[in-house]
């Protein structure tokens, strides 16, 4: 019993402590990280180093990319999966089961396969160094189709759809009447994933932009490939572009946790 | 009653309305996901074994067809058969120790504790945390000169370590960023599936005597393989395209500019990483083309085999 507390407190430790010092180390002057014993508290010197960030690299403008670009992705994949969910689960057509077998044996091929011809399509539409380039090819994905579809099958009770049928609701109707309502607790915790993943995402961004329009993530990489090797810049860019997420994680964390963990079970 | 015909004709207008909506409309729901998931999600797909059997490379605008000359080239490519082993040998140290260990915690948790909440969202905080950014902590971390890990290790009498220079340091360093960065968030879906373990088998399991130890290996382990297939085959298919963590490495290491060779003997450029090469440094994306489909075939083999493995494993992992 003590022992199973030891071991999961060893484990918060070992999962929060590369982040608290990161935050030392941005906070403070490169001098200080050859000292031995190494330092292990913070010190005063972040908000300097970190209008050093703003100064060698476009910060302010990656920050603005990374929330118009997560947010509208976000929006998107909530509404495009909730409507396309609830025609998977609850309408029927030709061809439905078929169209949801491929959706999912889909998900398990690696994106990284298409990169290419997805290179050579945004440069035909012209779409390189531009934020489209991240936004329109991530409008909406198979996962989030699969998730909402499974939560809909499951939540969404067909005597209430039938109810509204008989008040005359049309399709439209009863999506919008009847299937949000139901919907927003998932399509909320769908979002918050989504979020996150676009906020994180590095390789395509790095492919498809350059670094005088960058998103955070690929400012951050710029920041950490200078030909001298300056921790503290990297570090405390680190902090200013994890923080804002790490903030959503712990407000909403449960819940996140929550739709992780039901995912999981059903799939 | 001249109103009557009127109906009817009203009544049928609607009925066609109503045909319309409950056959069609749904294909309209569906429509906006399979537009865009067909352009940018299957096209893509397709379209990189047409590249794969051309010159093509992004300065001239003619693509000569040479067949299977692009696949003949790589297998011959030291490079290519470089990166497959590099690839392999960081999939095994990152995968491997990190489902043990997300099983055992999993199982830690799955019982009445204090500060469960607490707990779950630590587990999750690494991989909250952006590949990028961990990679730049942990090469602080791995640092030869003034990394943490390396003082921590001169107290038990180790020189200073150059952890990026080695082949087997290298691989250790990466594997220890993809663990950190995916051990919890597995812990977790292994949680899930242990909390639907019906609790009578682990009563009665009690009451025969059985140690925690032997109710893990007799009653969860069995009783969550679907859920250990599952993980392993995600798993898997992960660590056969690790490249954010080796590109960035080699940049934050101090090889300067962002490395695509993975470091200066490619002594842990993957799979994935020797495909970016090809492509977006040297532009040569029939060569690309063909290196990510036989990365693809990589990823089924290997995928395929733990999957049969996995399914074939009686009782312990552990």
């Amino acid at each position: 019993m003590r022992l199973r507390y030891l071991t999961l407190v060893a484990v918060v430790f070992f999962s929060a402590f590369p982040l608290y010092y990161s935050v030392v180390v941005a906070s403070r002057h490169n001098s200080a990280l050859a000292q031995v014993p190494p330092p292990l508290l913070p010190g005063g010197n972040f908000f300097a180093n970190v209008s050093r960030v703003f100064d060698t690299v476009p910060f302010g403008l990656a920050l603005l990319n990374s929330v118009l670009v997560a947010g509208s992705i976000s929006v998107a994949v909530m509404f495009l999966s909730t409507l396309a969910g609830f025609a998977f689960a609850k309408l029927r057509f030709r061809g439905r089961n078929a169209l949801l077998l491929v959706t999912v044996a889909t998900m398990t091929v690696p994106a990284q396969l298409g990169i290419i011809p997805l290179y050579l399509l945004m440069v035909k539409l012209e779409w390189t160094g531009t934020m489209y380039a991240l936004v329109v090819p991530a409008l909406v994905n198979a996962f989030g189709v699969f998730f909402m579809t499974q939560f809909l099958s499951r939540a969404l009770p067909g005597e209430l759809l039938e109810a509204g049928r008989v008040d005359g609701c049309t399709t439209w109707g009863l999506f919008w009447h009847v299937v949000l309502p139901v919907a927003r607790p998932a399509a909320a915790v769908l979002g918050m994933l989504t979020f996150m993943s676009a906020w994180n995402d590095y390789f395509w961004p790095l492919v498809v932009l350059t670094p005088d329009n960058p998103t955070v993530q690929v400012a951050l990489s710029t920041l950490a490939s200078g030909y001298v090797n300056d921790y503290v810049l990297g570090l405390a860019g680190t902090a200013v572009g994890t923080l804002p997420l790490v903030l959503v994680f712990a407000l909403f964390g449960r819940q996140i946790i929550g739709g992780i963990m039901q995912g999981a079970v059903k799939g | 009653m001249s109103s009557l015909p009127l109906a009817v004709a009203r009544r049928h207008r609607r009925g066609v309305r109503h045909t319309l909506d409950v056959r069609v409309s749904p294909y309209a729901y569906v429509a906006p996901f399979l537009l865009l998931f067909c352009a940018f999600g299957l096209f893509p797909l397709a379209y990189t074994a047409w590249v794969s059997l051309h010159d093509w490379t992004l300065l001239s605008d003619e693509h000569a067809f040479v067949g299977a000359a692009n696949y003949a080239t790589l297998l011959a490519d030291g490079y290519f058969w470089n990166a497959v082993f590099n690839t392999l040998s960081i999939g095994v140290l990152s995968t491997a120790p990190q489902l043990v260990l997300a099983i055992w915690l999993a199982h830690l948790l799955n019982r009445p504790l204090r500060f469960q909440t607490l707990f779950r969202v630590s587990l999750l905080l690494p991989n909250v945390t952006s590949v990028v950014a961990v990679v730049v902590i942990f090469s602080q971390l791995f640092g030869r000169d003034f990394g943490l890990i390396n003082w921590v290790l001169s107290w038990f009498g180790a020189g200073a370590v150059d952890w990026a220079a080695g082949t087997a340091t290298s691989h250790v360093a990466l594997s220890t960023m993809i663990m950190w960065r995916w051990t919890g968030y597995n812990a977790l879906i292994f949680l899930a599936a242990m909390q639907a373990v019906p609790r009578e088998l682990y009563e009665a399991a009690t009451l025969d005597g059985a140690s925690g130890f032997t109710q893990l290996r007799r009653i969860t382990l069995p009783m969550i393989r679907p859920t250990i297939v599952f993980v392993v085959v995600v798993s898997t298919i992960g660590a056969m395209q690790i490249i954010a963590e080796p590109l960035l490495f080699s940049a934050s290491s101090g090889a300067g500019g962002v490395g695509a060779s993975g470091g200066p003997d490619r002594q842990y450029q993957t799979l994935a990483l020797f495909v970016y090469e090809q492509g977006f440094t040297k532009f040569d994306f029939g060569y690309a083309a063909a290196a990510s489909w036989l990365m693809f075939a990589a990823v089924v083999l290997v995928a395929g085999v733990n999957y049969l493995l996995t399914r074939r494993m009686r009782g312990g992992l552990a």
